[in-house]
């Protein structure tokens, strides 16, 4: 039994190493263009490792006043539209998953109907939405609209989720004497903790990368979001790409650094033994 | 909900006409058939694939959180630019596939892969697979943290091998993040622009483009810059997601009841 539980350690190790790699090594080949002067890019044949390191691309990109605001602006956006989303997922997905009700189907449905319009084709109608409401160039314009397009997902993970906890365990808390509302809170919340954390890191992702509306809203050079601020390095009059993949390499890092933060709590293990 | 008003206005006037003149386009049969292979192929390897990863990043083994790490970079990185990565990647004269593809002699010659007709729809779809797995295998890996321990040690004790467990026991367990994982992925896919728009950019025609592509083609880009048609484009791709997420949906139900 040891040998073959080492074994089966080793193998897992080896597949999880050749899985982190396939998934970084495009990445990588960007990482070491973004340390490239502006020259060696365009150098023919290529080779992979620059020839003169430059970091000081990176130190370009993190002093550029654009990119900074742009930073400031998407992550206010990413982390407040999130918090919504899931904020107000929680209820919706807690209700159609427990509660049966007339048109409860239709519900679901018609949520996640609003997937599948392209964001591209809600454009003009979210433009003229929010010019009148004077929101054009606000964070919160995208704050909104990010929670709305993000609702969908968040709403159906969150139902399936509290859908397969066990029923028991809600009754045996209310026969303890928790109210319908103090279940919720201390029972099924912590249960479904792996589903809020997915739902969190998919709201925060897709408005971090969302570009369409915020090319669209943003105008202001000033409150535009990383997206939009990156096609800035590349345009028909300058092409930094170094400054880009550079720029694009710090953009994930924030998205890295929650998921790190975050990724804890996607481990539940609690249900084990909950209901004999 | 906007939309409908907007589509509705371009109808109003010409009536069904942007209907008629959009079956009589010799490009449609081939842009409706790339899109089936498209979301077919793409969302099958994906489920498939993000079953065996989240199976992975479930067990444990040391580095695991690292690992973890790693499989989100893609979903973390934008859209846009992973697909011009893929572009360099898969470039005929300087790209690293060729690069590996000669150096093991799988072929003599390299491989205009993004050129050439019969690799361009494979190559879409590669990229494709791949940046949709973190987000489907993080969708399972939470489906399996719910499931309780005491039920694998039950079938442990019944004597199940480890297939017949995940078979038996895993596998339904996970069904409703394999309903969410799948029917998201579905429109997702559908709906997605960049990848196809990117890697497909250098190829006349609508030979390899799929029903969003080909939307914006005939909106901006093409002979026709013609915006009803386009809206026409869009509804049907929109009659297309709802019947093939309805279609998914009762298959899974009726199986649910058939167990």
């Amino acid at each position: 039994m040891r040998p073959a539980r080492r074994l089966r350690r080793v193998a897992l190790t080896g597949a999880g190493v050749a899985v982190a790699a396939f998934f970084v090594a495009p990445y990588v080949v960007m990482l070491l263009d973004a340390l490239k002067p502006a020259a060696e890019l365009r150098a023919s044949p290529p080779h992979v490792l620059p020839r003169a390191w430059q970091p000081g691309n990176f130190l370009d990109v993190v002093r550029d006043p654009v990119f900074r605001s742009a930073l400031r602006v998407s992550v206010t956006v990413a982390l407040v539209s999130t918090l919504l989303a899931v904020a107000a997922a929680i209820p919706a997905a807690y209700h159609t998953a427990r509660r049966r009700f007339r048109g409860r189907s239709a519900f679901l449905f018609l949520v996640l109907v609003t997937q599948m319009f392209s964001p591209t084709t809600l454009v003009v109608g979210l433009y003229r939405e929010f010019f009148q409401l004077g929101l054009v160039n606000t964070s919160a314009a995208l704050i909104l609209t990010n929670a709305a397009f993000n609702l969908a997902f968040a709403v159906w993970i969150l139902r399936a989720f509290f859908a397969s906890i066990p029923r028991e365990l809600e009754e045996a808390a209310e026969v303890d004497g928790c109210s319908r509302l103090g279940a919720l809170l201390r029972v099924v919340l912590p249960l479904a903790r792996p589903a809020i954390v997915t739902a969190a890191i998919f709201a925060f992702i897709a408005a971090w990368n969302e570009y369409i509306v915020a090319l669209t809203l943003m105008t202001d050079a000033d409150m535009k979001p990383i997206t939009v601020a990156l096609t800035s390095y590349v345009t028909a009059y300058v092409q930094h790409w170094n400054l880009l993949f550079a720029a694009s390499i710090l953009a994930i890092v924030p998205v890295i650094v929650l998921f790190a933060l975050i990724e804890p709590y996607l481990v539940s293990g609690l249900t084990a033994g909950s209901v004999k | 909900m906007s939309r409908y008003s907007i589509t509705g206005l371009y109808q109003g006037a010409v009536g069904a006409l942007n209907y008629r003149r959009l079956f009589e386009q010799e490009a449609l049969p081939t842009v409706v058939a790339n899109t089936l292979v498209w979301v077919v192929a793409v969302v099958g390897l994906t489920v498939v694939i993000s079953l065996v990863l989240a199976q992975l990043l479930d067990a444990s083994f040391p580095g695991r959180r690292v690992v973890r790490w790693a499989v989100i970079v893609p979903w973390a990185a934008s859209l846009i630019i992973t697909a011009k990565l893929f572009v360099w990647i898969y470039d005929y004269y300087f790209g690293a596939l060729n690069h590996v593809v000669t150096a093991l002699r799988l072929t003599a010659e390299p491989v205009d892969w993004l050129g050439n007709d019969a690799t361009v729809m494979g190559a879409m779809i590669g990229v494709g697979v791949f940046v949709s797995l973190p987000f489907t295998t993080y969708v399972l890996l939470a489906g399996l943290a719910t499931i309780p321990g005491d039920v694998y040690e039950a079938a442990r004790l019944d004597g199940a091998s480890a297939w017949q467990t995940y078979r038996s026991v895993t596998l339904p367990l996970l069904g409703p993040a394999l309903l969410v994982a799948t029917v998201l992925n579905l429109i997702y896919v559908f709906n997605s622009f960049p990848i196809v728009w990117t890697l497909n950019d250098r190829n006349p025609g609508f030979g390899h483009d799929t029903m969003v592509t080909y939307m914006y083609k005939v909106a901006f880009k093409s002979a026709l810059r013609d915006v009803g048609l386009a809206a026409a484009v869009g509804v049907l791709n929109l009659v297309l997601v709802l019947l093939a997420v309805l279609l998914y949906l009762r298959t899974v139900r009726w199986q649910d009841a058939e167990a």
